[in-house]
């Protein structure tokens, strides 16, 4: 088992030697959280997350199911506001920034801080308001703007030449693949610094997934990543760096390849082995 | 033990006769209603037989059978509508969208739900007394008299005549207490149509930077309106029904004007200020209108009352129709 | 593609590196929208208050000089007094005969909507196929939005002569008057069904499938399963149901306005003409009662004691719910 892991690594090491190469100055961070705990209610959901995510480098969360790593995840657009009863001690940092202090414009953040949903959420809107959506309420009003963005947007996810002659049609006619890109493509276009996906492929056939897959690699050049799976192979085959969840608690973050190959920890062992989760 | 097998064949075959009786009582339970209906109905038309033409629906009401109609009541019941839906339907989203979309399970939000489904249950009448106290008396404490403001225009001049204060037993008295009486309907049903919308669409705005008001406005209301138009479409049909409440607000029941002296849209652009009048003129509504003629001793007015009271149903039915095409219209045309 | 790229990035770095929330119109305006849903939603609590303000402030208190019914008669005498005259000359203001004929007509009207419309529930839940259902809610829609003075003029015109008269006194000599408990009664019961009918097909409903099943696997008839495992475990449902109903026929108000008359008798024959409290409130109102006098007053004491009996129904309903509801997961 641990041996097909590592394999799998190795054959993506092409792509990360350019990615050292990038990296030869040490990457700033990003993100980062101090001691982070969540609570749901009386619930914990997290305990004490401390970690530090490099900019411009993908970031796989992996765990099995009910480990806390959405929940963390939605604590860095701060998506869990909504939620009634929730409350959270602790700081996250972005770029040095205390996002939950008093004085922190939720929607301002959210604009920075793109997310992408597990399930695909268009809009029942054409597939240009749907693009057009975020930059519109952003207070966007030129029509030659718009456009330029949308198309931008749609390029950048790999749209574009499927869906430029239907710009206009329902975002609901499109397949299960597209509207993922589709949603990808409306986080991009409020230009965000970040980019937050929740299983982003979890509902997708294997050809849907390569390509979100090849997307993802290809906007780590100019976005800070952070994706949540289930799906080890997809954390191996995207990310830069992986950590680990088990029960709210942080077990353990490092290089991808490190944490498939030669965790740290017993536990993140066992469920790279497929010993549990 | 073939005996107890004989007695259960035997006690079998009781049991599944009275089941067959069982399931008929049933069957007529639910028939009974439905032949109360027709029945109803039909004995209605009956009555209004030859008692429903143009003349009936183009005059007012009258101290000879013959001659009496229904004009000013139609009338009234139009503007009654109108504005009852103008006031309740803002509120009520309103209320709903605050509910649903904003508030957070405190014990305000606890006790504004527990008192919409209270006030649904206050007799009709009740709404009736607290709309005559407080909108046609205004509990005797308040008394403007009414005004004419004059708006000068370099060009022309504006007249707007300003209603005095109580409202007095005007239609919109009676529109204001049908609004609260319907409120709690209104509020509850688009409550519902809120409720039917998938998180996942408010999530998604959300995450996009959109805020809370942004994302009602273009995600959750679009999507909620066929659901809230069908409610409220629905608790309208019921306003147009109360008859108790108008009654205890007093509003007249021999009237030989309508509000505003409004009959057709020529006289609205003959007199466009007319429009300001009409919501501040006295006013009677089919209902009460009905009501008046059952209440009359000479039988023949019972035909009259018949002939209204179709009138009513019809504008009932089609009310009611609307509601079910936009529940189905809209209903096969969304996925999520 | 790269000059678009230009367009955009100012804009990104113009906005400040900071996510500290600035004053703006727009983030003012969503708080103007929020307050004012609020105030939306507070409406109906004012609604409320007003309610029991004004029915308190001419029954029990007042605002001197003014005073209210209860200051001028007693409460003793209000619920014990068997007589009820306040247009006459010698003033009585006991409220046993309104009560009496309220309690009467929802009595009739419960005997006769209560079972119907539970029966009609089961069949709805437990026989009828989806077609069938699909063609008979529809009709009982219709049945529910008719407005009450159609149902006063269906008992008045109908009820009495064609079903009573012909029943009760030409065939069982009974003496039935015009106006009588007995056709507004039934036709409340009528009016009732599809209310009882809805809301305890939803609880029947509500009941887990897997009940059923375990049901027939024991050996039952379709009979056992309704009457011994589904409606049972329903039962909190129905019983609200049941409430809700009495309540609305106990405000029922044109319906009895019409059909059952306007004398004050205390009696529990459903063959005379009684007086509820419904409908000596519409008549106050219809004749021309000054206000500030006693009679005019007595209007107040009499809704507030009817807003008390069906506010009690109501919250007696919705602690049944919750305090005897079945959990299934």
């Amino acid at each position: 088992m641990l041996t097909t892991f590592s394999e799998l690594v190795e054959q993506k090491q092409p792509e990360t030697a350019t990615n050292r190469e990038t990296s030869a100055k040490p990457p700033a961070t990003k993100i980062e959280t101090k001691d982070l705990s969540f609570f749901y209610g009386a619930n914990q959901a997290l305990f004490d997350v401390t970690m530090a995510i490099p900019e411009k480098s993908v970031t796989a969360f992996i765990g099995p199911s009910g480990c806390g790593k959405s929940t963390f995840l939605r604590t860095i657009n701060r998506m869990n506001d909504i939620i009634d009863g929730a409350h959270l001690t602790g700081q996250v940092l972005i770029a040095k920034e205390d996002i939950y202090a008093a004085n922190v414009d939720v929607v301002e953040l959210r604009k920075r801080v793109g997310m992408v949903f597990q399930k695909s959420t268009p809009f029942p809107k054409s597939i240009f308001d749907n693009i057009a959506y975020g930059p519109k309420i952003a207070g966007m009003r030129k029509k030659s703007m718009l456009a330029e963005i949308v198309e931008r947007s749609l390029k950048r996810a790999a749209l574009w030449d499927e869906v430029k002659d239907r710009l206009q049609d329902s975002a609901l006619a499109l397949s299960g693949g597209q509207q993922q890109r589709l949603c990808i493509a409306r986080a991009l276009a409020t230009d965000p610094e970040i980019l937050l996906m929740d299983e982003p492929a979890s509902a997708l056939d294997p050809v849907s997934t390569a390509r979100i897959e090849d997307l993802v690699f290809e906007l780590k050049q100019e976005y800070t990543i952070v994706i949540v799976t289930h799906n080890m192979q997809q954390a191996a085959r995207i990310s830069d760096r992986s950590a680990f969840f088990l029960q709210g608690r942080l077990i353990e973050v490092g290089p991808t390849k490190q944490i498939f190959t030669n965790p740290n920890e017993k536990q993140t062992e066992d469920y790279i082995t497929g010993r549990f989760g | 033990m073939s005996s107890t097998a004989k007695s259960f064949q035997e006690t079998l075959a009781a049991r599944h006769r009275k089941g067959w009786w069982f399931e008929w009582l049933c069957l007529g339970s639910t028939l009974f209603g439905i032949a109360v209906l027709v029945v109803l109905l039909s004995g209605i038309v009956w009555q209004a037989f030859g008692w429903l033409d143009w003349q009936f629906l183009s005059s007012y009401d009258s101290r000879f059978p013959e001659k009496a109609g229904i004009l000013a009541a139609l009338w009234g019941s139009v503007w009654l509508i109108l504005l009852t839906a103008l006031i309740s339907i803002p509120i009520g989203v309103g209320a709903a969208l605050y509910l649903e979309e904003y508030a957070k399970a405190n014990w305000l939000t606890r006790i504004i739900q527990v008192n919409l489904s209270n006030l649904a249950g206050v007799p009709s009448i009740v709404y009736g007394i607290l709309g005559l106290t407080a909108f046609v008396r205004m509990f005797g404490l308040i008394r403007v008299p009414p005004a004419i403001v004059v708006i000068s225009l370099g060009f022309t001049t504006v007249e707007i005549p300003l209603p005095g204060l109580p409202f007095d037993r005007t239609v919109m008295s009676g529109a204001l207490t049908l609004s609260l009486l319907i409120l709690p309907v209104v509020i509850v049903a688009s409550q519902e149509a809120l409720r039917a919308i998938p998180s996942s669409l408010r999530d998604a705005s959300y995450a996009l930077g959109a805020t809370e008001w942004q994302t009602i406005r273009h995600q959750v209301l679009p999507a909620a309106l066929p659901g809230i138009l069908t409610g409220v479409i629905l608790a309208l049909s019921r306003a147009i029904g109360e008859t108790a409440p108008l009654v205890m607000i007093g509003a007249l029941t021999y009237l030989a004007f309508t509000p505003g002296g409004i009959e057709g849209p020529g006289d609205i652009l003959a007199d466009p200020q007319s429009l300001v009048r009409a919501p501040f003129d006295s006013f009677t509504a089919l209902p009460l209108q009905i009501f008046n003629w059952v209440s009359r001793p000479e039988p023949a007015y019972q035909h009259v009352a018949a002939a209204g009271i179709l009138v009513l149903l019809v504008l009932l039915l089609t009310m009611n129709a609307t509601a079910i095409f936009i529940r189905h219209r809209f209903r096969s045309r969304t996925r999520w | 593609m790269s000059t678009s790229e230009a367009i955009v990035k100012p804009s990104a770095v113009a906005t400040s590196p900071t996510f500290a929330r600035r004053f703006s119109i727009s983030r003012a305006k969503e708080q103007l929208i929020r307050l004012s849903l609020l105030c939306c939603a507070l409406i109906s609590i004012l609604t409320t208050v007003g309610i029991i303000f004004v029915l308190i402030t001419e029954s029990i208190f007042a605002i001197p000089p003014a005073k209210a019914f209860f200051q001028e008669v007693s409460v003793r005498e209000f619920f014990t007094e068997t007589r009820w005259t306040p247009q006459f000359a010698e003033q009585h203001f006991g409220v046993l005969p309104l009560l009496t004929a309220t309690f009467l007509i929802t009595g009739i009207a419960a005997l006769f909507g209560l079972p119907i419309g539970l029966a009609s529930a089961v069949y709805l839940s437990e026989y009828a196929s989806p077609r069938v259902r699909g063609f008979i809610k529809p009709i009982l829609e219709v049945l529910a939005g008719i407005p009450t003075v159609v149902y006063g003029y269906f008992a008045l015109v109908f009820v009495t002569p064609w079903l009573l008269r012909p029943i009760f006194r030409d065939f069982l000599g009974f003496d039935v008057s015009i106006f009588n408990a007995a056709s507004a009664g039934i036709v409340v019961g009528i009016m009732i069904i599809p209310m009882v009918s809805s809301l305890s097909e939803d609880a029947l409903r509500a009941v887990p499938r897997g009940l059923r099943e375990a049901g027939y696997a024991l050996g039952s008839t379709k009979l056992d399963v309704s009457t011994k495992v589904v409606v049972p475990a329903a039962f909190s449902g129905i019983i609200a149901s049941y409430l809700l109903a009495i309540s609305r026929a106990i405000g029922e108000t044109m319906i009895v306005v019409i059909a059952a008359g306007q004398s004050p008798n205390l009696t529990l024959n459903p063959f005379r003409s009684v007086e509820t409290m419904t409908t000596f409130i519409v008549n106050v109102s219809l004749g021309d009662t000054p206000a500030g006098t006693t009679v005019y007053k007595s209007l107040y004491a009499v809704a507030l004691t009817l807003f008390c009996i069906t506010l009690m129904m109501n919250i007696l309903s919705q602690w049944v719910l919750s305090r005897f509801r079945e959990v299934y997961e």
